[in-house]
């Protein structure tokens, strides 16, 4: 069933805009500096004015945004789903995993590490597991990752955290020894509150059924 | 015990009902896969039933590469509601490793995710959304690990995520390297998970030395120690089937002795008819009908 003409693999992902298939990276940055460029953007005061200032402006939103996405891309391989883990990743982008797994590795990876999606690519939670260990991080890793919201794609994750909007996007350590509720707590995803007031498309197919999609 | 069954590519449940009938008495309880290896078959819950019609209990398999949360849940209650007595619930291959590489991969959710959906849905009678159900689902709730696959530090830890998520058994990847099996049996219980999970390891029979070949080349996330490669190739070309038989046997009775082991899970695709005599070679006899057996013991 495979296509007769079929563009070579590496060609399909050249760009950020262009990869819809996400395949691993390896971070360029180690993950010493980036939990010390952390320190230094938590949100505060200054960071939370900055991010609203920047959403009632749809321009400069938009142009912060795409700074955001440069860079993030080049670092880490980001897709701009709007809800960042990295922070409890080691680095390591989980939605650069072909099948986005937010809460470590599947069983598919090669005993040298391979990707088994990609084989010649490195599994993106080894990356993450490694970096995270390495700087004494481990347990980072055994937080539980709660479902994203889909609809935040594209959206500034800088601006999401700014606003503590990514809240509950995750579990403390320590939940691992209890059962932890699934739903977050702080930001309910109801399309209010959350990542999604400021979606750049406003069409919307509202739940109640009048919108056939 | 228990033991694996794969849906036919084809629009009839006679072969899930025979080969269900073969291990009838044998296992308690039968997984049906879900487009194993993102290869096209019929529907797990299809299979499912089909299973229970012959007299065996399902596990049935579920996976999120095909779906999203709202299918995922859907399914759930109505496998509930058809009586389904266990799900199994996985991350699934990517579609590019099966018969339609060019398919839209879904992975909405995880298999950490969907486990912690499917207890949410079961004992707070909530869905995702946090809409409440009436009445709430009622399955036993399982999930897989790979021990042999790394980071080695990590996963003993990601199946304690799972089971706080709410798994209540795992089945795992076949079992071929015991001493790497026993190391993370010993993690596991290090983490307390033998008193809150169902630890089944999963054992399964190497063929012919073309299966050998394949598995160690082609089939993500097994590892074959070079020892069993010897074995099997080192008897003549008609005995291999017979000694990969007799080793799966073996493999049986030594992961059965592992501290903390609760059951064997036996994966034979397409010679799910010789999984009697792996079972009788590991010294395990026939039992009474499976139906209504505790689970996944």
């Amino acid at each position: 069933m495979t296509p007769a003409i079929q563009a070579p693999e590496s060609e399909s992902a050249d760009t950020a805009r262009g990869r819809r298939q996400p395949r691993p990276h390896s971070p360029r940055l180690s993950a010493r500096s980036m939990y010390r460029v952390q320190r230094l953007v938590r949100p505060n005061a200054f960071y939370r004015g900055l991010a609203a200032r920047l959403e009632s402006f749809p321009r400069l939103r938009r142009l912060f945004t795409a700074a955001e996405e440069r860079v993030k891309t080049d670092l880490f391989g980001c897709s701009m789903c709007g809800q960042c883990a990295l922070p409890v990743t080691g680095y390591a982008c989980p939605m650069s995993c072909p099948k986005q797994m937010r809460n470590g590795p599947c069983g598919g990876v090669g005993a040298d590490g391979a990707c088994e999606v990609y084989p010649d690519m490195r599994c993106v939670w080894l990356e993450a597991y490694e970096r995270a260990d390495g700087q004494g991080r481990a347990a980072d890793l055994n937080r539980l990752q709660r479902p994203i919201d889909q609809r935040a794609w594209g959206q500034s994750s800088w601006i999401n955290y700014w606003q503590s909007r990514d809240e509950g996007l995750w579990t403390d350590p320590g939940a691992i020894a209890v059962r932890p509720g699934l739903r977050r707590t702080t930001h309910q995803g109801d399309g209010r509150g959350g990542p999604v007031r400021r979606a750049r498309h406003k069409r919307r197919s509202d739940g109640d059924g009048q919108v056939p999609s | 015990m228990t033991a694996e069954i794969g849906p036919p590519r084809g629009a009839d449940l006679a072969a899930v009902r025979s080969k269900a009938e073969i291990l009838r008495g044998w296992v308690d309880a039968v997984n049906i896969t879900d487009n194993q290896g993102s290869h096209v078959r019929l529907s797990s819950w299809a299979g499912s039933l089909a299973a229970m019609d012959a007299g065996v209990e399902p596990v049935m398999q579920m996976t999120c590469r095909d779906r999203n949360r709202i299918a995922l849940q859907s399914d759930l209650l109505s496998a509930s509601a058809m009586g389904i007595p266990n799900v199994l619930l996985m991350t699934g291959d990517h579609p590019k490793l099966g018969d339609h590489a060019e398919a839209k991969a879904v992975f909405d959710l995880d298999s950490t995710q969907l486990t912690w959906t499917a207890r949410t849905m079961r004992d707070e009678c909530k869905l995702l959304s946090g809409r409440a159900l009436d009445p709430a689902p009622d399955w036993f709730i399982g999930a897989v690990e790979n021990p042999f696959a790394p980071p080695e530090g990590f996963r003993a830890q990601r199946l304690a995520k799972k089971v706080a998520a709410g798994a209540e058994f795992v089945q795992t990847q076949f079992v071929f390297d015991i001493p790497v099996f026993a190391r993370w049996m010993e993690q596991v219980t290090d983490l307390g998970l033998t008193e809150r999970c169902h630890i089944i390891a999963g054992v399964g029979p190497i063929r012919s030395l073309r299966a050998l070949d394949h598995m160690r080349g082609n089939v993500p996330g097994l590892h074959i120690p070079d020892e069993v490669d010897r074995r099997l190739r080192g008897v003549p070309a008609d005995r291999v089937a017979a000694e990969g038989m007799r080793l799966a046997a073996e493999i049986v009775q030594l992961v059965r002795e592992i501290p903390g082991v609760s059951g064997v899970h036996v994966m034979a695709f397409g010679y799910e008819r010789g999984i009697p005599e792996i079972l009788e070679g590991a010294g395990i006899g026939a039992r009474g009908d499976s139906v209504g057996s505790d689970h996944a013991d």
